[in-house]
């Protein structure tokens, strides 16, 4: 084929980069954005109830030159950090005893297995009474909806090291300690990884939950102050603002666990 | 080194659940020979070993390893496995050293002895390589070498090639033999493959499920130097068939 036709290599980029593994996610959501855009415009549906994409990225601008919208998220991000990492602390040592020792595993798994099933969002009445409605309550919201699930699925994980690793270490004259930090951790790392992961998303819907019902500050609290006054604009620009932050911290732990633990892959 | 299993009984489960997995097994190994068990799959080889390496405790009966008994894992025993042989997240290097650090030796000598047994097996270019970067037989050469180089008084091995295909279990093989014959190692294998037992092992034990036992003892008295013309020597292929009828004879009328 001659280089002077340039049909073929216009479609050959084409399928090049359709190729890429983010062209389709990327054009999901364009798509979307492009329906909404048409139909809010279109004035079929009220503004009220759809505003319009530009409508929302005018009070999203908004927010963020007055500050509000840095001192919310920073408000729920603390949140959400403070209560998943003391989940996640406990949640790792806590699992790991429970995956190596026989009776502390059935000591505790039945009990933390029906409170994993109790929905977190029901205990916030208990934490407003206990603890009133400053930062206290909200933080151990997250904690108790997320510990129990990072403690068993943590559990679940040592349970799962193939018997040989840990053999060939003891005939090797590993003693418990060192087995643990230097076969067992390493092993279960990459899911260890993925557990947080996972559980991050129910701290991110914790805490707006727990915003939405009592606080001063946060994205949460945006929300339900938007509603009393009908700014649908600004519900949006919350809704899409927590989606963001909960991706970048998806990504962020995809990213580290590609890095730390390529052997996995 | 005196290697020494005395009437040995192990059953697993209590009461009328208990199983009897091995029946009055006895034998002795001394320093550099290499003895094999051989067995079709669940005659209670693997658990043979496991009591050897104190992974497991007899019901009844003695081990004891130069007069003293085995009550626990120790360095003294090495072992190899068949699967999950090798730490996935180490490279080789860091696995054949992972035993001298759990000894806690000098950081000096842990490198040099990793660099001196990638070499013995063999390996040297394949230091910094990933062990899923790394062939099946590569990767029990890496296993072998991690335990050699932690010092032990006898090399336990399970099956160590029952994985690999058949032309790398060839060359493993003859990689074991040398191996042995170069470095004085003593070896206890266990391998369900008579040849391989044959071919490498100065005593061979042959095992019989249900209860586990020892039913036959042969000491192989064999030229080795070529093991490529012995796999087809008459006097190998005569013992070989010699041993596959009593072996035959052990199985279950139903499994014929
Ligand atoms: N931990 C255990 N609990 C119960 N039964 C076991 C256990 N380990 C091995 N066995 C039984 O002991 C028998 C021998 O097993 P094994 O020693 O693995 O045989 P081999 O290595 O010769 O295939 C099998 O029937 C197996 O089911
Ligand atoms: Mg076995």
């Amino acid at each position: 084929m001659s280089r002077s036709d340039p049909v073929p290599l216009a479609t050959a980029r084409l399928r090049r980069s359709l190729r890429h593994p983010w062209t389709l996610g990327v054009l999901g959501v364009a798509v979307v954005v492009l329906l909404w855009f048409l139909i809010s415009n279109s004035g079929v549906v009220d503004k009220l109830f759809l505003p319009t994409p530009q409508a929302v990225w005018a009070a999203g601008q908004t927010q963020w030159v007055s500050g509000i919208l840095v001192k919310d998220a920073l408000a729920s991000i603390q949140r959400v950090f403070i209560g998943f990492a003391l989940s996640a602390g406990l949640a790792l040592p806590i699992g790991i005893a429970m995956g190596t020792n026989v009776i502390l595993c059935r000591l505790l798994e039945p009990l933390m297995a029906l409170i994993r099933y109790m929905p977190a969002p029901a205990f916030i009445p208990l934490l407003i009474i206990y603890f009133g409605l400053e930062e206290l309550p909200k933080v151990l919201l997250i904690f108790i909806g997320t510990f129990f699930f990072n403690a068993l699925m943590i559990m679940d994980a040592v349970k799962f090291v193939p018997r040989e690793l840990v053999e060939t270490a003891r005939t090797l004259g590993g003693r418990r300690l060192p087995i643990l930090t230097r076969v067992v951790a390493p092993y279960i790392a990459p899911q260890v990884l993925d557990t947080y992961r996972i559980n991050m998303a129910s701290a991110w819907n914790l805490v707006i939950v727990a915003e939405l019902v009592a606080a001063s500050e946060g994205l949460g609290k945006r929300i339900s102050l938007a509603q009393r006054f009908l700014r649908t604009d600004e519900i949006f620009v919350g809704l899409i603002v927590i989606g963001l932050i909960g991706l970048m911290i998806d990504l962020g732990f995809r990213f580290l666990m590609r890095r730390a633990c390529s052997w996995a892959n | 080194m005196h290697l020494q299993v005395s009437n040995v009984c192990k059953s697993f489960g209590h009461g009328t659940q208990a199983k009897l997995v091995l029946d009055q097994v006895s034998f002795d190994l001394h320093g550099g020979e290499f003895l094999a068990l051989v067995g079709s799959s669940g005659s209670g080889k693997s658990t043979v070993m496991r009591l050897i390496a104190g992974l497991d405790r007899p019901s009844s009966g003695s081990i004891t390893l130069d007069a003293r008994p085995v009550r626990s894992p120790g360095s003294d025993r090495g072992m190899v496995f068949q699967k999950y042989s090798l730490y996935p997240w180490l490279t080789a290097a860091q696995n054949v050293a992972f035993g001298m650090e759990l000894q806690q030796r000098p950081r000096n000598e842990i490198r040099e002895r990793t660099a001196y047994f990638l070499e013995v097996v063999g390996l040297a270019d394949a230091a910094r390589s990933l062990p899923r970067e790394l062939s099946g037989g590569m990767q029990q050469r890496i296993a072998i070498a991690r335990a050699l180089a932690a010092e032990p008084k006898v090399l336990l091995l399970d099956e160590p090639f029952g994985a690999l295909d058949i032309q790398i279990r060839e060359s493993m093989q003859e990689f074991l033999h040398q191996l042995w014959r170069q470095t004085g190692l003593t070896a206890l294998l266990i391998t369900h493959d008579l040849e391989e037992a044959l071919l490498l092992a100065g005593q061979v034990h042959i095992m019989a499920p249900s209860p586990g036992r020892i039913v036959r003892s042969v000491t192989v008295d064999l030229e080795r130097s070529d093991m490529a013309r012995l796999r087809v020597s008459s006097d190998f292929l005569q013992l070989r068939e010699d041993l596959a009828q009593s072996l035959r004879s052990l199985e279950p009328a139903g499994r014929r």
